[in-house]
């Protein structure tokens, strides 16, 4: 696939999205206060482009520390349960409990808690959101490795952190890199239920707050089309990382 | 070098949920350095563990295995292992899997020499073209080529082979036996060969071990009768069928016992 294809059949998918978009909000006839159309976003844009700047970037910094947190705590915890079978039979219970309560609810109890430490809060909800998924990738990938990778190297007297750095660590990449994709859109989801709910908030969820008291639809839409955007673009920072670090697991194309 | 390997009265069970489940019992072999030497028996009967034992990746419950006159009690950079599954590490290219036992097993080696070594083993097996490859471009057969390279690049003074051919198609498989014959030319090493292929025993070993159903005991020795230096061809000398027919029997009756 030409790099030229790579690029216009994603954009164009996009395009034809923001047509139909467009074009249902003029069928049904909406006033811009009930939905927004494609076409009065770029005016907000352009209306509030410092606030997008600062607010984008408050988002992104807290996001990508609340991920950054959640590679290491969620590798450590995968490592754990990778490695023992009592490690694994205890946490996996708390785990899944831990993850299976709504962040929603965490919100509040966090910016109770730590009142007036927005940012740390919301870097706090971006990471508890987006950790279980890399724990779990990276349990299953090293508890899962075959009995015979780890013979080849104890059968010439290495420890068990060689059998880790040598094999267990790169065998297990692919998963993490999986899992990481999906932690990376779950982080942008905590770092806004943060933003949103806490008073005097900043980063893209407060400007969205803001859009809402207001009634400023197309201010909200643009919020999210934002979002939308920087969720791409770290997804695909994460998607170029896998390539680098994890290429061999990508099968040839045909 | 080579290393004679001798095992003294063991005996070895796997602790389950049921109680324990005796594998093998009272395993008496002696195999002098530079032998060759193949353990067939039926399928669950032990083998495995036993190639286990000898790496000194498991102690045995009772009796002692001793490697080059010391007595194993953990695993030692002087042996090399190659299993039906060859293992090889996706993310490394060959001539990098063939080399990962010179970055475990101390050793004074330059890194000119540690690939000087590599490349004249993959060039002994026919992978000189190859060593750049990564493992997924290669067929079944060069992979286990490969990982016999792994398993020798260190000079092992001892080869465990556990099935290593099992999983290849008939000619491939006959490829790999002539492969064999001519790293064991070649390098110098006591090779014990874990198959359940008769054809394959008689072709590689200079003498062949029948184990009885679990608990394994040594139901039966065979010395080779066949010249050291063999083509396929000698699988149809009246020597070889006549040993192929006894093993055949013997291998009944391991069997039966298992029925009984």
């Amino acid at each position: 696939m030409t790099l030229l294809r790579k690029i216009a059949v994603p954009l164009g998918a996009i395009l034809v999205f923001l047509l139909l978009w467009e074009w249902l909000v003029w069928a049904k006839g909406w006033p811009d206060y009930k939905m927004a159309s494609p076409s009065d976003l770029w005016p907000a844009f352009w209306k509030y482009r410092w606030l997008f700047l600062e607010n984008g970037w408050q988002t992104l910094w807290r996001t990508v520390a609340g991920l950054l947190l959640a590679v290491v705590a969620g590798t450590g915890i995968g490592m754990v349960m990778g490695f023992s079978r009592l490690a694994r039979e205890a946490l996996y219970p708390l785990l899944v409990g831990f993850n299976a309560i709504p962040k929603a609810t965490v919100v509040p109890i966090m910016a109770l808690i730590f009142v007036g430490r927005h940012d740390f809060n919301t870097i706090m909800i971006a990471f508890m959101i987006s950790f279980f998924p890399i724990a779990v990738s990276v349990s299953i990938g090293l508890s899962t490795l075959e009995p015979e990778y780890r013979d080849i190297l104890r059968a010439l007297g290495a420890s068990q952190l060689t059998v880790f750095r040598k094999i267990a660590l790169p065998k297990t990449l692919p998963e993490f890199f999986g899992a990481l994709k999906v932690s990376v859109t779950l982080a942008f989801i905590g770092t806004n239920l943060m933003e949103i709910v806490s008073p005097h908030g900043r980063g893209l969820g407060a400007l969205f707050d803001s859009g809402k008291i207001s009634a400023d639809y197309p201010l909200m839409f643009a919020v999210l089309i934002a979002l939308a955007f920087l969720g791409i673009v770290l997804y695909y920072i994460v998607v170029a990382l896998e390539k680098v670090f994890a290429g061999w697991a990508e099968r040839a194309p045909g | 070098m080579s290393a004679e390997i001798e095992l003294r009265a063991v005996t070895h069970a796997y602790r389950t949920e049921t109680g324990p489940l005796p594998v093998l019992r009272h395993l008496d072999v002696k195999m002098p350095p530079g032998s060759f030497t193949a353990f067939v028996g039926p399928s669950g009967c032990g083998k495995s563990t036993l190639t286990k034992l000898i790496a000194g990746l498991m102690r045995p419950d009772e009796g002692q295995v001793w490697l080059g006159g010391q007595m194993v009690r953990a695993p030692r950079a002087t042996v090399g292992m190659a299993f039906q599954n060859p293992v090889l590490l996706e993310w490394r290219s060959i001539l990098s899997n063939v080399l990962l036992p010179l970055e475990i097993v101390p050793n004074t080696l330059s890194r000119a020499a540690r690939l000087d070594r590599a490349r004249e083993l993959l060039a002994l097996v026919g992978l000189s073209e190859f060593e750049e490859k990564r493992p997924s471009e290669l067929s079944g057969g060069m992979r286990q080529r490969a990982s016999l390279c792994r398993a020798l690049v260190h000079r092992p003074e001892v080869l465990i082979l556990d099935e290593p051919f099992g999983a290849l198609d008939a000619f491939t498989r006959e490829d790999l036996w002539q492969t064999m014959a001519r790293l064991r030319a070649e390098e110098r090493f006591t090779a014990v060969l874990i198959t359940h292929d008769l054809r394959e025993s008689v072709f590689l070993a200079d003498e062949i071990v029948v184990m009885s159903a679990r608990p394994a005991t040594i139901q039966y020795r065979m010395a080779s009768r066949l010249p050291a230096a063999r083509d396929l061809d000698i699988l149809y000398t009246p020597e070889a069928v006549e040993m192929l027919a006894t093993l055949r029997r013997q291998i009944q009756i391991a069997q039966g016992r298992d029925a009984a």
